[in-house]
Formats: structure tokens, sequence, C-alpha cells
């Protein structure tokens, strides 16, 4: 009798997760390139404010006359729009998912890398949601001051962090993008940039991620569980 | 032939003629047999159904390929799945008369290494057919994606395993089971979603239904519900394995109790050999009262380790490194200096046990008995040096001290015999079929293949050899030939004269369940164990018996003689001044 | 070693479980936890009382059928299935916190029992070749390159034992499927049906409602077989390489 392949079942709720997963990588990806367009702009303020306004006007004339005025900003503001719109789509059905993966929790749970980035990615990017939420009304629409209204943005800046909670705020909002990224950055990494490539796919299953504990030496040692150096051993002996 | 119980063990049988076996040369016997089983067409094999319980690797080949002619199968296991199957933790590899090394290797040297391994005591026409199929199964496998070993080349690696002068085992590190009943479980499994399969797995068989002296089917216990089933078919198979675990302690798994060959030995099924038990010589030792199973370690290790317990009881206590060379016992070296510590298994086995009984045992005191002898490394690692000693024996060293929580490197292994195989069990024909018609019995848990002895790696070629390629071409014959016995959906259920039916069955074990056993079975389960099995074997040996086939110079530790009495078809001539025995596999 | 023991006990799948306590002395450090858990029941038998359910079979770390969650750690401190776990891990008076795998996919039958036939249907769903018996050419017909068969062999160590899914904190079998599908996407056998195995089978493993992988690797850290995380990065690719099923 001839057999197949058994078909997909038609059960499947919702997108594939690993679909939701590369729409995080690549809405993550969107992201963090624009940080990086971002901090250069914030850097000229160690230049001097002129030059941080300079940035500012010139991002607003960028590509004129091709552009009309703010071309290039509401493009960039409609993809980053998109591109935040879907991460927290992604990662709110992600989340979902994993709540009803297990509704009954364990009463107790390991202290470690992974079970603290499960947490931290979610709480964590509640909080920059509600930041990045804080700092277009701050910065864009000017909704929200910090000390006095200003017309140079140069001054906006200068003005917040002369107020001990304005730099509390910003600090806080990067310790929490810092861990968003770590794990972000780095754990994208592994499903969809360096990690595909031929050195890579072999790498240490317990050392991925440094800060993770190792169990005691000896026996249980990350070396000896090495899958490709346990074979070499074992390919030796036989 | 008489009732009379003789010597109060045992009667004697009828004798049995393996009558399905074809005439002629014994390499065409197979040729010919799937010849002349009739066929089955495929549109009829859908109206038929075999009940296969167990999923190991004859179990789930057989259910897989069953299912792939067409057939309804309905495949039973205790496990929770079918993957779990304890074929799964067979290490070494698989034989296979492939010749790829170009050694000289053939199936007919395949068939005669099992044969003269096996104390010429397997039946040779089932050997012949298994070194035959032996190399389907490689390509078989290799097909299913099994990740054996390959050299640089992309060819497939061999190694010389269980004493033999060829290469002919194929193996995948040190988990060659794992893969091959791996490879057979994704078969079911595609057969399961195909629907040809139904898997019934957390099911105990309870009885094996007879009706008319021809098996119809099994009484089942769903273990999550409790409910007793009763499930019927054209033919039932039992894979279910061994009986290693009647002696309580072995390297079996916890669940493979042989209830399944027990019941159908109660309903009439012959058992074969049941004293043909291989004992292990390298398992670790048993630590204490708590323990719940022994663990394998490979036999290579006696390539370099010396074999030894102290001369003088008194020192057993002290540390092993303490202990002089001139009051140490190399017993093997001393009692075999031919082979020294590479002796057989079976006589390294008894020697070890020999020394125990002595009172020369070391370790943990079980019972009042050390269990345990050494096996040093000292001597390799100061002849080769503690690195070269890692990288060839690195992995078992880490099992070793995992479980022992002691490092082999500084103080000697401690090693003691454990049971592993039976190489008996329900008397089969040519065909595999018991003497219950309509009742098939493959891998372990038939008796045919290896008579006294199992050779290394051939428990793995026999089951996926029953299970792929024997039983789904000789169980045709029965099936077809059977149809006029009608379908198993057809049979009233008023003619089920089953000896206990499902009501009757349910009843009882609500009143075992009820009767809250205190204390529970464990301890009696244990003390049967070792008194009955593991111990009673020296007080029978005393006694010599003509009858008693076991005390045979490879037969292991092992001795009993309630096989039911058979005639030998062998065309082999047995050696001058070995046992004569009337309980010979035929 | 005297020891205090906390378990999750459940009458049965629709019950509602609770932890109890539960003190045992005399427990040898060389007794496996299992053993361990086995004098406790002759302990709780002798008293008349149910003991506690567990899966457990071959013993030897291979067959995949035990596996509790200890201390918060699916198969307890070391990189090793329960069963191979043993009470020298721990120390004497230590409180040992025992509880199932928790994952809905994988419902409670009983006390520490679940199960796992989420598992079989993934594979059902194409975790295999298409090999009908007798139907296979000449195993040397193909050679396989020894990278390949060795990193095949590699995902191919998976014991189906769900320690993956009851660490990971999005209760996903990322890697148990990423594993099957390395192992048979590593082989030449595997190319025909390479496409359709993943599409169907992460198919088969959303629709069991199982959770997705963020890469936090506690699957990898709890796998008693190191299977590595890359195979859920092999797992992506391959799915991607299908197009994600559309």
């Amino acid at each position: 009798m001839a057999t197949t392949t058994a078909p997909a079942r038609e059960a499947r709720t919702g997108p594939p997760s690993i679909l939701l997963k590369t729409v995080m990588a690549v809405t993550g990806l969107v992201g963090i390139a624009y940080l990086l367009i971002h901090m250069y702009g914030n850097l000229m303020i160690l230049v001097g404010p002129e030059a941080f306004d300079e940035y500012a006007h010139h991002i607003r004339t960028f590509g004129e006359p091709m552009l009309p005025e703010k071309g290039l900003l509401w493009i960039i503001r409609v993809a980053l729009l998109a591109s935040l719109v879907l991460h927290v789509w992604a990662a709110a059905t992600m989340w979902r998912r994993a709540n009803a993966a297990r509704s009954q929790r364990y009463v107790m749970t390991r202290r470690g890398y992974g079970n603290f980035y499960a947490k931290a990615m979610r709480w964590g990017g509640l909080a920059i949601l509600t930041f990045i939420i804080f700092h277009v009304l701050h910065f864009t629409t000017q909704t929200v001051t910090i000390g006095e209204a200003h017309a140079s943005p140069a001054a906006r800046v200068l003005d917040t962090f002369s107020h001990w909670w304005g730099v509390l705020i910003y600090l806080a909002a990067m310790i929490f993008l810092g861990l968003h990224l770590l794990h972000g950055f780095w754990g994208g990494g592994h499903d969809d940039g360096a990690e595909l490539l031929a050195q890579a796919r072999r790498a240490d299953p317990v050392r991925l991620h440094p800060g993770d504990h190792h169990h005691r030496g000896g026996l249980h040692d990350p070396a000896v569980r090495h899958p490709v150096r346990a074979s070499r051993l074992r390919t030796a002996d036989l | 032939m008489t009732d009379m119980l003789i010597e109060g063990l045992y009667r004697e049988g009828e004798p049995i003629a393996d009558t399905k076996a074809p005439a002629g040369d014994i390499s065409q016997k197979w040729t010919t047999r799937q010849f002349e089983a009739a066929l089955v067409n495929p549109a009829n094999r859908r109206k038929l159904s075999v009940i296969i319980v167990g999923t190991g690797l004859a179990g789930a080949a057989a259910g897989a390929t069953m299912g792939e002619a067409g057939y309804n199968v309905k495949s039973f296991c205790y496990q929770d799945s079918p993957r779990r199957a304890h074929s799964i933790a067979a290490q070494g590899g698989i034989n296979a008369a492939k010749n790829y090394k170009g050694d000289g290797d053939s199936v007919h040297r395949l068939f005669y290494d099992t044969v003269k391994g096996g104390d010429y005591r397997s039946r040779e026409t089932n050997v012949y057919r298994l070194a035959e199929v032996s190399a389907n199964i490689i390509d078989q496998c290799v097909a299913q994606g099994v990740p054996f070993a390959r050299e640089y080349g992309g060819l497939l690696d061999n190694r010389s395993f269980g004493g033999v002068q060829v290469s002919r085992t194929f193996y995948a590190r040190g988990q060659t089971g794992q893969q091959l009943l791996i490879g057979a479980y994704q078969a079911l499994e595609r057969q399961i979603a195909a629907g040809t399969v139904q898997m019934y797995a957390r099911h105990e068989m309870l009885e094996l239904v007879v009706v008319d002296g021809v098996a119809r089917g099994i009484i089942a216990r769903d273990l999550v519900t409790g409910e007793i089933e009763t499930h019927l078919a054209d033919a039932v198979v039992l894979a279910s394995g061994g009986y290693g675990n009647v002696f309580f302690l072995s390297t079996n798994a916890m669940g493979s109790n042989v209830t399944a060959n027990w019941r159908a030995h109660r309903k009439g099924a012959y058992f074969g050999n049941p004293a043909y038990t291989q004992i292990h010589p390298t398992c670790i030792p048993q630590s204490g009262e708590h323990q719940s199973k022994l663990t394998l370690m490979s036999e290579s290790l006696r390539n370099d380790g010396r074999i030894w317990v102290p001369k003088r009881a008194e020192d057993c206590d002290k540390d092993p490194r303490e202990i002089p060379e001139e009051d140490r016992d190399y017993y093997l070296e001393r009692i075999y200096p031919g082979f020294g510590n590479l002796v057989p298994r079976d006589i390294a086995s008894r020697q070890a046990k020999n020394m125990c009984d002595e009172g020369r045992g070391v370790g943990p005191e079980v019972d009042g008995v050390r269990r345990g002898v050494y096996l040093d490394f000292a001597d390799a690692i100061g002849r080769l040096g503690e690195e070269a000693v890692r990288s060839k024996y690195g992995n078992l060293f880490d099992m070793y001290e995992r479980i022992t929580g002691e490092n082999p490197y500084e103080v000697p292994m401690r090693i003691y015999p454990a049971v592993h195989y039976t190489m008996g069990g329900l008397w089969v024909d040519y065909d595999l079929q018991s003497t219950i018609p309509g009742l098939f019995v493959t891998g372990e848990a038939n008796f045919s293949d290896h008579g006294a002895n199992r050779l290394g790696a051939s428990a793995l070629m026999q089951g996926l050899a029953d299970g792929y390629f024997v039983l789904p071409n000789t169980i045709r014959d029965y099936l077809a030939k059977g149809r006029s016995r009608r379908s198993a959906r057809t049979t009233p259920p008023s003619s089920r004269p089953t000896s206990r039916s499902p009501t009757g069955w349910s009843g009882c074990c609500r009143s075992t369940a009820a009767a809250r056993w205190t204390p529970s079975t464990r301890p009696w389960a244990r003390s049967c164990g070792r008194s009955a099995a593991w111990n009673a074997p020296r007080r029978v040996c005393a006694r010599p018996s003509t009858r008693s086939a076991s005390c045979a110079p490879s037969s292991g530790a092992t001795c009993g003689s309630w096989a039911p009495r058979t005639r030998s078809t062998s065309p082999w001539r047995r050696p001058a001044g070995w046992p004569t025995s009337s309980s010979w596999a035929s | 070693m005297r020891l205090a023991l906390k378990i999750w006990r459940q009458d049965r799948p629709q019950a509602k479980g609770q932890m109890v306590r539960y003190d045992i002395d005399g427990v040898s450090e060389d007794s496996s936890f299992l053993e361990m858990l086995d004098l406790l029941n002759e302990q709780l038998i002798a008293k008349g009382e149910e003991p506690v359910a567990f899966d457990s079979d071959c013993r030897e770390g291979i067959c995949g059928q035990c596996g509790v969650v200890i201390n918060g750690e699916a198969h307890g401190p070391e990189r090793t299935t329960t069963c191979q776990l043993h009470m020298r891990s721990f120390k004497d008076g230590d409180e040992i916190v025992v509880e199932p795998w928790r994952a809905d996919p994988f419902p409670v039958l009983k006390d520490l029992v679940v199960d796992r036939s989420a598992f079989d249907r993934i594979i059902q769903a194409g975790g295999f070749i298409s090999a009908n018996t007798g139907s296979a050419p000449d195993a040397h017909a193909t050679p396989v390159p020894k990278e390949h068969a060795d990193r095949a062999f590699m995902a191919a160590e998976c014991i189906g034992c769900g320690a993956c899914v009851a660490a990971c904190p999005n209760g996903s079998a990322s890697l148990f499927m990423g594993a099957k599908i390395t192992h048979l996407g590593e082989l030449p056998q595997g190319q025909p049906e390479r496409d359709a195995r993943v599409v169907s089978m992460t198919a088969q493993h959303d629709a069991e409602g199982l959770g997705g992988c963020t890469n936090l690797g506690e699957c990898t850290r709890a796998c008693p077989k190191g299977i590595p995380l890359n195979v859920i990065s092999q797992m992506n690719a391959d799915l991607r390489h299908a197009g994600y099923g559309r």
C-alpha cells in the first residue's frame, strides 16, 4: 500500500510560531538599525548644541529636493511604526502562546539565563514600549516637557538632563533597552545570522550563554559534554 | 512420555517437530518457503487484522511492515510511547553479512559463527535465514535514516565484535539499539499516521484469547484508566522480549516483566530452553538493597583491565591500592593462563560469582555477601598513560563514575556479572509460529536463533530480521489459509471461551487492588529473583543431571530443566564428550 | 541521608493537585533519585497510603520515559536523566521539590506521570523517511560524508524525554523537533521529504498548543543528551526554505 508523508493537520491556529519569530527578528533588526542612526545623532550633543541642532534640522531636509521637507523623516517614521506594531504583535502572540502552553505554573523555577530573560524580554519590552510613547510625547510632539519648553532640540536635551528624574527616566530606559538587545540581538543572531555559518553551527550548547552557570567540573564539565569532542573521543575508541 | 514428574521437577512433553521448514539444501530453504507460503491479495489484507504485543525492534519493525503491506495492525506497548522499548538500550552494534571489508565474510560464515557461538544448540534453518536477511536489514535501516558510523569516504564503518575474526558489526557509537529502534519507531509512526496501525500505548497484555485452539486476540489493561479490554484479531504476534527480570536484578527495563510470554505459556504455548540465560560479566555491581536494576558496561574494558580479588577474605575491606601485588589473586590469569582476562563471557561471569561466593568479593555487602571483583586499570595507565586510557574508555569511565561516585582512574573499578539476555523463549517453528496456531513469537521472546549463547551484536539483528523480513513473509501463509476461519470481527462474543473472560479479569484486578498488598510485591520479587533464580543453580548443578542442558560449558551461570522435550532435527554433529540433552532446541 | 520531599500529588488528569510533604530517612547516597522514590513508595505502601506514581523504564538514561522537575530543574541538578541522577548530588537534610513536567500539551495523568503523546503525533506528522520495507537500495549506494553522518547522529541522540518542553519558559518543543529535522535533513535519504517534513511537523507542534521558541536556551541546558540549540536554527532555516508552508 502506498503511503506518503502525512499532510499537515488543519488544526493550526494562527501563524506559525517560527514565522512570528522571524517577524520579531526582522523588525528587531530594523529597530536596531534605527537606534544606530539615532545614537549617531545623539552623539552630536558632545560636539556642541549647534551641531546637534544642525543634525536635527538636516534630518528634516535630507534628500531635498527629491524628497519634500521631512520626507525621509516620515518614511523612517512609517517604517518604524510598522516594525514596532509587528514586533509588539508577534511578541504578544508568542507571550499568549507561552502562557497557554503552561497554565499550571511550577512551584519552583530555576534561576538562570532563560527564566530571567523570559520575564525580562516581556516585562522589559512593555517598559520600553511605555518609554517610547513617553519619548515621542516628550521630544517629537513636545506634549510633555521636562524643565521649560525650548525651540532648540539641544536645549531641550540639556534641560532634561539637568533634572535628576529626567536622567533617571532615560537611564532606566537605557538599562531596559540594553537588556532587551542583549538577548534580542544575540538570541536573534543564533537564529538568523551567524549561527548558520559552518563553524558556528556546532556551538557548545552549554557555552551559548556566557552568563549561565555551569555545573561542577570533571564529569559534568561542558567540554566533556561537547558533542563534537565527545564524538571524536568515541570514534577513536571504536 | 509420562505424566510423572521426573526428579520432582519436570514432565516430559510431546515431541515437537518443526514441519514448516522446507526440505532441501539449507541455503535454499528460505527462498523455497517464501515461494511456497501462500500470498494474501492486497484487497484482502484490509480485511485481516494482526495484534502485535511489544514495540521493540521486532514488534515495531513487524508493525510497520505489516502496516505498509496493508493489514490492520493493532500494536501494544506498556510504555508511554513505542519509542521507549528496551531495544533502545542495546549499545554495541548489529551484525550483517555484507562483507564490506572484504575480509572473507559471507552468509555462510555468519551462519556458522552464530551456530558455533550458540554452542550448536540453535536451530540451523532459522539461523541460516537470519544470516541471509541480515544484509537487507542494513539497507533498510540506512534508507530510513539510521545514522550509522561512517568512514571519511562516506561509506559505512564496521568493527569486529563478539570474538569473531571478521568486521561485520555496523554501529552508531554506543547507541546502536537506540538508533535502530528510533528508525523502526518512525516507520511505525508513519503507519499510525497512515491509519494502518492503531497504537495502544500504556497497555499491558494480561491474557491470550484462544478460541477453538487458535490464538484470536488478547486481553489487555489500559494502564491509565485501569480498564480491561478485549482485542480480537486474525493472528497475534508476541514481540515482548525476554525474561531476564525473573532474576529481579538484570539489565532489563523495569517494566519488562514477561507477563505476555508467561500467559501464552500458561495457555499452552511451549517454552524452549528457559535455562539459556546470558550473563554479562562487566556490569556495575549492586550498591545496596535499594538497587532497582543493573547497568552494563562494554566488555571491551577487559582488553586492558586486569581482574582480581584479594587472596585473603580479610583484605576485602581494605583500600585496594594498599593491597600489595603478592596478596592479589588475578584469578582469570591464574586459572586460564592462555586467555587471561579475555576468557569468554560465561567463564568470566561464573568465576566472578565463584570468587564472591568464596567470600573474597569486594565492595559493599549486600545480604552478607560482597558481590564485586576489581577490574584494575593501574597497569594499563602505567603502560599507556592516562590520556590513552581516557581516549579509549573515557565514556565508560564517566558512566561508571556517574553511577558509583568513584573515580576509576584512581581506584580500580568494581564489576559483577548480571543477567543480560535470555536466549530461551516461547518455542516457534520455522514460520515463527508457536505451538498455539495463530500465535507468532519474534525477537528475544522466541527461542530459536541463539542456542545456548548469543553472539555480540546478534540480538538487534534477530529482532529486525524477524520484524522486517521473516514474520511478514511467514504470517501471510497462516493468514491466507486461515481466512476460512473467519475474520475476528465476525466472531460472536458468546463464542469466546477464554479461561477468564474480561469481566473475570476486571473482578480479579479489582480484588487485587482492594486487597492493598502490604508489604508491597517488591521485596517478594527481590527475594524470589535472588534465591530462586540467581542462587539456585549452584544447588541444581551440584546434582548433575543428564537432562540439565545448561550445565554445558558456555551456558552461563544458571541452570534449569523444565524445557519441553523437543526432537532435534539438527544436521550438526555435536562435539564429542559434551553432555547430551533431550531438551535441546530443534 | 534524611530528606524532606515536597511532591506534586494529583489523583486523576482532571483532579486538582497539590504539593505534599514527605519526610524520608535512610536514603543511600549511592541510590538513584528514582530508587529513592521507590523507597518512599515502599514506606507509603507499608503505611497503606497511595504510592507516588512516576514514569521510568530502562533506568539507564536512554529510553526517555523518566523525568521529573527537581527543585525547578528538569531532570535535576546534573546534566543527565532522572534515573541516572544519584542522591550524592544532594545533601543530608535537603528539601527537594518534585514536580511533573508542566506543559498543557503534556497533561498530568497522575502525580508525576504526564502524557507525552504530543511528541508521537509530531513524529507522525513527518518525522520519518518514507522507505517501505524491502524497497531499500544497497546501503553503500549513497555515500554520506562523515561530517553529515556525525551531525545527523548528534541530533538523533534525542531520547524524546520532554525535558526541553519542561524547561522552556515558553513550553516549546522546538529542540525536540529541531533535533529530528536536523537528523533527517542532514542525510541524503531525508532530502526528498525535507520541505514537507518541516512544514508538517512545525504545524503539528503549533496545533498541539506548544509554545514558540525565543532562543532562551533553557532546553539545551536541560537536555540530558546535550542537543545543541543550533538544531533549532536549522529547523528555522529549513522552514524559511520551505516558504513557511504557504
